[in-house]
């Protein structure tokens, strides 16, 4: 790791004039950024930590969602009695990321901050129709994940909560890659309370997208056949020594069909 | 001595060792923190092959905190690293041994390649400046695959070695293999590919080095599994240094699996500089380096076929395999695929003409070398898929097929060089089979089926050859060093014992077993008995510890001694007793007069040894504190059966293991707990190769695409069952603990177990081959080929 500068902030605010004083980097539960850093991947002259923004903890309901702050660990939202009741779907989703050491650090908000194209929440949070409150403005999920490892944030604007909608049922099933046990493919099935369905598909692709095919065949019919016999497009899908496109274009209607088993 | 002369032999004593490691009080080599100590880091090749124009360290000299860097071209008067066994062609000419420098010189070969060492004040500094060195690169193209490194055109990657070959080698009888082959009813042949693993020992390597000025001396401390003949090799063969200069420490390690026998470049460049700076030296490998750097393992490319008569006997085996080295000749990788594989080809079989032939060829990858097994998974691997191949093609029951060739008259002397001594093969097989519960695989197939799950059962009938071995028969063989081992037992004047063995031990739990021994021939508790090993200013010599040789060549040792100490407390007793040495009788710790009830204990007669007073003085020196040196008569064959039971998802290609059972010989057991302790690491990696671990070079760039754990599949506890093991024994005739070894047997069978339990799952879709690892993707795609083909 390379010398680099540490600053605490105290609320959003004060983190936004750090980073955009110092030009650094945000550190959120820093499972990613801090492993780059190790291996002098990423640089960030400064570190801004968020761990002590009282403002971005908790779980709450307000109203038809859960909302998550955004320095939420993933370990308690696996054990939130509020989001088991709500969405059990997102306390299983986090229950199934990294391992113990990484769910005990890790945030909600760092990881889609982060965007990995393998990471589980974006597919949480573009199913569900989420929206990712900021310092600044409240952006949609499907507005909010641009590619890979990118996301509508500016330098210097932080999360601050994601808030889920309620729907009516939804599960998340991954199929993990052998070696890191991030999803080579993730499929989190929701349907809405308008009764529409929403299918979104992590791993497979640069970043986490919407699988239509598998959408229109589970509007017609909530069933795990029904997803399982959609044939999924391998063309823009990722290709790499753990999985050809093809092979992530059948495990996502495999993975969806789980999903729908799993809803119920 | 009686395997069970005492009760401790064949208990399962708790580990004494396990009370520093489960409580952080360890000391590793990365714990050593001398004073004034620097630190160095090694900048590595990015590239898989190039020419080296120029290396400019000038900005890295005046970067904060160095004190000095070096390159290839400093090195002068420091040798190659060697290569320790001597393989000859078929066409008579020795091996091609190209140089292996310590620093690059002129070129690196592979992505890892030591470039330059930077020696500073801390590791930041030291990488930070490492970061400065401006190396002038014309980079090359690569080669990583040994079958294309042997055809014509591949990038030439060692002037001395044309072709890239090291060697052509062979075993056998080749003509009366042929004449067997003509006369089979059927012949079965199989392409086989035995992937390339990256060790991973969970102690990444680590050398601390140091230059004493008044001494004139050196020490080394350093993650080896055998101290002195790292010394020997350092000093005689690359630094030129007196031994008697040099002291080789080997503290804690924390696992090697083979990774850790070979002198490396990183320790030699520290002790060379160690001088030259003039402070202690300390590198610790990152992890990433680790991946780059340690010698990796297996990485054949076989075929083999396998000629039988209309009964299902084996006539005759045919086996022609191309081995990968790496870009360099790792300290023992001459001999792995060639004396330690081609020699266990006959397995347990009567097969009666083996012919096998081997190219070593080199690679723009890291070095390949001894990996848990050694040579003898790949072996393994070759004889029991193609038995299994067979067995289908023929229509004989897998386990019936294997009963129908078992050798079973001992000793036997096989085609391939071998005599094994002893072994019972129907009953580790009866054993394994009973232990699986094969009676029950229908039904539970049946059920699996009803779920849309295929179930799988797999065989393999394993053998090894351990405690590596003659000295005399391994340097006709080519080896460059001997293979006894050494044990000292000095008695101290109250009774309790501190033993000096050659073994090293980095898991393998000696600390306990070495002291039970000592325990049950001197009827004194285990407590009193320490075990002192991996100092070369300690222990008086040792090959230390590979190839499952510890406890029958360096526990044999210590029982040689144990008699000399024995027969030295036989003369004192004679003397205090007024007794014949001869009717002196020794047992549970007394020393007796025959056949009365005058006796004098264990610690009496140590206690005299050190307090001479009534004493032959005139006959017997004071003192009891013994030597020996064993040099075994033959190796000792483990072998065992194992049996794994799988369930593949056929829409997702997931292989679950959800049975392996496992019976094995290893001979007399001195301590059960921890050889089922081994047994279970050795499953674990076996299983590891067959369903994750897979080395995979870049075939363009020779990038190392496998280089961490986001895409080198290690196997966790969740992909394991829970393991079933069991013993069978028939013991070593020619050591005398009847001890045979159980390191690696894990590794050794369950490869071949596991692929043929998922062939075997996966032969109702019309799937015939596979190659390791089952992963997901491929058992999928094996899938689709066999559906597109129906």
């Amino acid at each position: 790791m390379y010398e680099v500068e540490y600053q605490q902030a105290r609320s959003v605010a004060d983190a936004a004039t750090l980073l955009a004083k110092t030009g650094g980097k945000a550190l959120a539960g820093g499972q990613s950024l801090i492993a780059a850093m190790k291996l002098r991947l990423a640089q960030p002259g400064t570190l801004v930590d968020l761990s002590g923004i009282a403002e971005l903890q908790g779980i709450r309901r307000e109203g038809d969602a859960i909302v998550i702050g955004a320095m939420t660990r993933h370990a308690d939202i696996a054990s939130s009695a509020e989001v088991k009741r709500a969405v059990p779907a997102l306390a299983a989703l986090a229950e199934g990321i990294g391992d113990r050491q990484v769910r005990n650090m890790g945030t909600i908000g760092g990881s889609i901050a982060n965007n990995d194209p393998a990471a589980d929440w974006p597919a949480a949070l573009v199913a569900l129709g989420a929206t990712v409150v900021t310092g600044k403005r409240r952006i949609v999920a499907g507005d909010f994940f641009k590619g890979m490892y990118e996301t509508a944030l500016a330098d210097d604007e932080i999360i601050t909560a994601v808030s889920f909608p309620v729907p009516k049922k939804a599960a998340y099933a991954k199929f993990p890659n052998p070696a890191s046990r991030f999803a080579l493919v993730g499929v989190f099935v929701a349907q809405l309370p308008d009764g529409s369905v929403r299918v979104a598909v992590t791993g497979a692709a640069p970043a986490v997208f919407r699988a239509s095919g598998i959408e229109a065949a589970l509007a017609r019919s909530f069933t795990a056949e029904a997803a399982r016999a959609v044939a999924v497009d391998a063309s823009r899908l990722n290709a790499d020594l753990h999985a050809s496109a093809a092979y992530r274009a059948h495990l996502v209607s495999v993975m969806a069909s789980r999903a729908v088993a799993a809803c119920g | 001595m009686g395997a069970n002369e005492t009760g401790i032999i064949g208990q399962s004593v708790k580990r004494k060792e396990d009370a520093r490691f489960l409580t952080g009080a360890g000391q590793y080599t990365d714990d050593v923190t001398l004073q004034n100590q620097t630190h160095a880091y090694f900048l590595r090749s990015p590239h898989a092959h190039a020419k080296i124009r120029a290396i400019d360290t000038s900005k890295a000299r005046a970067a904060p905190g160095v004190i000095a860097v070096y390159t290839g071209a400093d090195l002068e008067g420091v040798n190659g690293l060697p290569c320790g066994w001597l393989i000859t062609s078929v066409d008579g000419t020795p091996m091609n041994e190209p140089p292996h420098p310590v620093l690059a010189k002129g070129k690196v070969r592979y992505v890892g390649d030591h470039v330059a060492m930077v020696v500073a004040e801390t590791r930041s500094q030291a990488k930070d400046a490492a970061e400065l060195i401006e190396v002038d690169y014309d980079v090359l193209p690569a080669v990583v695959n040994p079958v294309d490194a042997l055809k014509p055109g591949a990038p030439q990657i060692h002037d001395e070695a044309p072709g890239n070959r090291c060697y052509t080698w062979s075993l056998g009888d080749k003509a009366a293999v042929d004449a067997a082959f003509a006369k089979a009813a059927h012949v079965t042949r199989l392409d086989l590919v035995n992937n390339r693993l990256i060790p991973n020992a969970i102690e990444p390597r680590a050398a601390v080095a140091s230059y004493n000025r008044a001494e004139d001396a050196y020490t080394l401390y350093v993650t080896s599994q055998n101290p002195h003949v790292e010394r020997l090799l350092m000093t005689a063969f690359v630094l030129g240094l007196p031994e008697h200069k040099v002291r080789v420490i080997a503290p804690d390690v924390g696992g090697g699996f083979g990774s850790k026998i070979y002198l490396y470049a990183e320790e030699t460049a520290m002790v060379w500089a160690s001088k030259r700076v003039n402070r202690p030296i300390k590198w610790a490998a990152e992890r990433s380096e680790s991946f780059v750097s340690d010698a990796h393992g297996r990485d054949h490319v076989t075929h083999a076929e396998l000629a039988l008569d209309k009964d299902g006997k084996f006539l005759a085996m045919r086996v022609q395999t191309t081995a990968a080295m790496g870009a360099y000749l790792s300290t023992f990788a001459s001999c792995i695929p060639t004396i330690l594989y081609a020699t266990l080809l006959a397995g347990q079989y009567t097969t009666p003409a083996i012919h096998c032939e081997v190219t070593a060829a080199f690679t723009n990858t890291a070095p390949v070398d001894a990996y848990r097994g050694a040579g003898r998974p790949e072996a393994t691997y070759v004889v029991e898929r193609i038995v299994r191949e067979a067995g289908v093609e023929t229509g004989i029951a897998q386990d019936e097929i294997r009963r129908r060739n078992f050798i079973r008259s001992f000793p036997y002397q096989t085609p391939v060089a071998l005599m094994y001594d002893i072994g019972d093969y129907d009953q580790t097989l009866a054993g394994a089979t009973e232990l699986a519960d094969v009676k029950g695989f229908a039904a539970r197939k049946a059920e699996a089926a009803k779920r849309g799950k295929l179930r799988g059962l797999g065989y393999a009938s394993y053998i090894e050859a351990c405690g590596l071995a003659p000295s005399n028969v391994a340097g006709a063989l080519g080896a460059r060093a001997g293979l006894f081992e050494a044990g000292q037992v000095r008695v101290h004047p109250t009774g309790s014992v501190t033993v000096f063995t050659g073994s090293h031990s980095h898991g393998q739990g000696h600390e306990t077993t070495f002291a039970q021994i000592v325990a049950g021939r001197l009827g004194i508790p285990v407590d009193n008995v320490d075990i002192v090993h991996g100092d070369t200013g300690r222990v008086l010599f040792g090959m230390g510890t590979y190839g499952s040789r510890s406890l029958a060549v360096g526990g044999t040792a210590i029982v040689k001694a144990l008699d000399k100490v024995v027969a030295k407390g036989k003369k004192i007793a004679a003397h205090l007793l007024e007794a014949a040495e001869a009717d002196i009788e020794f047992e549970d710790g007394k020393f007796t007069v025959a056949g009365t009830d005058r006796s004098k204990t264990f610690a009496e007669i140590a206690l005299t040894a050190y307090v001479p007073h009534n004493y032959p003085l005139d006959k017997l020196e004071p003192g009891l504190d013994e030597t020996a040196f064993y040099d075994p008569t033959n190796f000792t064959y483990p072998a065992g059966t194992h049996i794994c039971e799988v369930e593949v998802d056929p829409d997702t290609g997931v292989v679950q293991v959800v049975n392996f059972s496992a019976c094995d010989d290893f001979g007399n057991i001195i301590n059960p707990m921890i050889v089922e302790g081994q047994v279970h690491g050795g499953l674990a990696q076996g299983i590891g190769q067959a369903l994750l671990e897979n080395c995979v070079y870049d075939a363009d760039s020779g990038q190392l695409l496998t280089g961490s754990y986001m895409d080198y599949a290690m196997p966790r506890a969740d992909d394991l069952p829970s393991f079933k093991v069991t013993t069978r024994v028939t013991p070593c005739t020619h050591n005398p603990l009847g001890a045979k070894g159980c390191g690696e047997a894990g590794a050794i069978g369950s490869p071949a177990a596991l692929m043929n339990a998922v062939l075997d799952a996966l032969a109702p879709l019309g799937v015939r081959h596979l190659d390791m690892p089952a992963s997901p993707h491929r058992v999928w795609q094996a899938i689709q080929s066999a559906k597109a083909a129906a």
